[in-house]
């Protein structure tokens, strides 16, 4: 079943992956303005490269993951696949791995504009791409049950980011410690323990989520 | 084995303040064809999504093919098909990729996908995005997702609704198909001459109540709006 529904919205993805530009655009013109708002001081630009990184992926997590249930509200095919009857735990995780796999790989295409826009590079890239996992994770899992949680509400947009926001922040601030660990150095050994909370977040967000689920879109 | 009927006893359900139903009883003998008639706003959606477990009764209980609608809904699930008002389609993918989703949630084969949409006469547009399609064309790829389904119990809302006149035929043929195979049918429409011919039993609702239920063809003498409508069609015969 979890295949099945896995199967389905990578297809849906691949299908509407103009899209996909589109929040592309808007996380790097969003990294962009940050870099306005520090000004010239390029060593502040690199010291908050990290931040920046990880706010322009979450406010374009808010698109995508608000996107990702266009499609099932449109005829109500959500409502159509639980009554079949599918698994409503299959259903998101089907969902949040295909927004998972979908944030990851913006983190990974807006690490180019954050290294162009702040000087803020790394050797340590497989870390980095460690770190972006595991966040996109962090992201995915949460954001994809209050996206569906809001997609039936008239003010589904000022929903999601109010609901999720404040749920994601520690996993938001165990991502941006790590990346900036990995950017600036890290003197003291703390990237393991950053990672290690990074990890134990997702892990709660994606058991207690998957199990939430049902209960939130059915009536 | 379980009890293959429907059994409706005082289900009611309110949406704000109004009830859309309330109090309902009624019985579906097993491999039945149920016509449910009554204007806009009589309740015939609400009952139909409560029986398909989309929505649940707030007071009263109901059970199709003996498992109760809110206690053992994947039950009933697993039995029950709905042709609803919302065609269950995702628009970016085509018809044959929307029924591929059906059946592998289901857990069956895809081979039957090519079959049941000769069935409904869409194998040609099997390729084609859904939102390419017109209203009477989801409508017939709605009717395949049902016949994938096999069935047991069969909800059809406006079963006739955007089709042209092949498309009536063809719902026809789909609901004779379904009832020789001993499928449970409860047909909610508004074409109640046509209805009432393929029908063995009706039940006619009204602000949410029952106000009638009989043997099909005495459905007309009760439904309200079908006598108007039958005596209206009566004076535009005679007019011509």
């Amino acid at each position: 079943m979890l295949a099945a529904a896995l199967r389905k919205e990578l297809l849906l993805q691949w299908r509407t992956r103009g899209q996909m530009m589109a929040v592309l655009v808007f996380g790097a013109t969003a990294l962009l303005l940050f870099s306005f708002a520090i000004g010239p001081d390029a060593s502040a630009l690199r010291t908050f490269s990290a931040g920046f990184l990880w706010l322009g992926l979450l406010l374009s997590s808010t698109l995508t993951l608000a996107e990702s249930f266009h499609s099932e509200m449109e005829n109500r095919a959500l409502e159509g696949l639980l009554l079949l009857p599918s698994d409503p735990r299959a259903l998101y995780y089907g969902k949040a791995i295909a927004n998972w796999l979908q944030l990851t790989l913006l983190g990974i295409a807006l690490v180019p504009v954050m290294v162009v826009l702040y000087d803020a590079g790394t050797t340590q890239l497989l870390k980095l791409l460690g770190i972006i996992i595991l966040g996109a994770a962090g992201l995915s899992a949460p954001g994809t049950l209050y996206a569906g949680m809001t997609a039936q509400l008239k003010a589904k947009q000022m929903l999601l980011p109010l609901l999720l926001f404040p749920l994601i922040v520690p996993a938001l601030l165990a991502s941006v410690k790590a990346t900036s660990l990995v950017i600036l150095g890290d003197p003291m050994d703390q990237l393991n323990a950053w990672i290690t909370l990074l990890a134990a977040f997702d892990l709660i967000y994606w058991s207690m989520c998957g199990l939430l689920y049902g209960r939130v879109i059915e009536e | 084995m379980k009890d293959l009927t429907i059994d409706v006893e005082q289900v009611a359900r309110r949406y704000g303040r109004r009830w859309a139903l309330a109090d309902v009883s009624f019985q579906v003998p097993p491999a039945t064809v149920m016509m449910v008639a009554g204007r806009n706003g009589a309740g015939k959606s609400t009952l139909f999504r409560v029986l398909s477990t989309a929505i649940r009764p707030d007071r009263g209980r109901a059970t199709v093919g003996g498992f109760d609608v809110v206690r053992h809904r994947e039950d009933v699930r697993k039995l029950t098909a709905i042709l609803s008002h919302a065609n269950y389609l995702y628009e970016a993918l085509t018809a044959k990729e929307n029924l591929f989703i059906v059946a592998d949630h289901l857990g069956i084969r895809r081979d039957g996908v090519m079959g049941v949409l000769e069935q409904v006469n869409l194998a040609s547009r099997a390729e084609d995005a859904v939102s390419t399609f017109s209203a009477g064309m989801r409508k017939r790829l709605s009717f395949a997702r049902i016949l994938l389904q096999e069935p047991r119990f069969v909800l059809l809302d406006e079963p006739y609704g955007a089709l042209d006149p092949p498309g009536f035929d063809l719902v026809d043929e789909v609901i004779l198909e379904l009832k020789r195979r001993g499928t449970t049918i409860l047909m909610a429409t508004h074409q109640w001459e046509r209805s009432a011919r393929l029908s063995d039993v009706a039940l006619v609702l009204d602000q949410g109540r029952v106000i009638w239920q009989g043997p099909a063809s005495e459905a007309l003498e009760h439904e309200p709006h079908a006598q108007r409508a039958a005596i209206l069609s009566t004076a535009a015969g005679g007019a011509r």
